[in-house]
């Protein structure tokens, strides 16, 4: 599923919405979860998961093609986790 | 970094100030989008949000762990997980400053 058949799938179950509406609505969620995590916020949504962002130091590595160490420079990653009611419903049936 | 946490309530508002439904139906429609992502992959969709990342089900084979507090062997049965990808746009953007 993309983006526009999300839109698409929230529209018919919202048939008094504009799709420029459902649009809109759809790209505020995700603009404000990514806002959050540019901040360093942690975004938890119970039951369907919960993103954060975690800081990886800087360190010496290593191209493992031509065994040449690199530098990498400290950076910050997001990652998530996924929400106890959502992994349970993964899992039914 | 503030280390503030966002919950649903501020993404309801976002969608209240942003669209300007009422308050009842932005946290509705912000369950909704929630609901149809979790729908989707239930289903064993994978789920796109350009610029923002991708949501995929992976299938996890049996496994034997271990207990770590009593060294007991157990199995981990086979299980469905869910992996979430940051696209390069969000992780430039956690990386600016």
């Amino acid at each position: 599923m993309t983006k526009s058949e999300l839109i698409q799938r929230l529209a018919e179950r919202n048939p008094h919405l504009t799709h420029k509406d459902v649009e809109r609505i759809v790209s505020t969620v995700f603009e404000e979860i990514a806002a959050a995590l540019a901040r360093g916020d942690r975004v938890e949504l119970r039951g369907f998961g919960a993103f954060a962002v975690k800081h990886r130091e800087a360190r010496t590595g290593r191209n493992p093609r031509t065994g040449e160490q690199v530098e990498v420079e400290e950076k910050s990653v997001p990652f998530f986790k996924t929400g106890k009611q959502l992994r349970e419903r993964l899992n039914i049936g | 970094m503030s280390g503030s946490t966002v919950t649903r309530a501020d993404l309801s508002e976002a969608v209240y100030q942003e669209v300007g439904l009422s308050r009842n139906e932005s946290s509705e429609l912000v369950e909704d989008v929630l609901d149809e992502i979790s729908v989707a992959l239930v289903a064993g969709e994978t789920v796109k949000i350009s610029s923002f990342g991708s949501f995929a089900v992976r299938q996890k084979g049996e496994r034997v762990g271990r207990n770590p507090k009593t060294g007991e062997e157990v199995p981990i049965l086979p299980r469905r997980v869910l992996v979430f990808r940051a696209s390069h746009v969000l992780k430039n953007r956690i990386n600016q400053g």
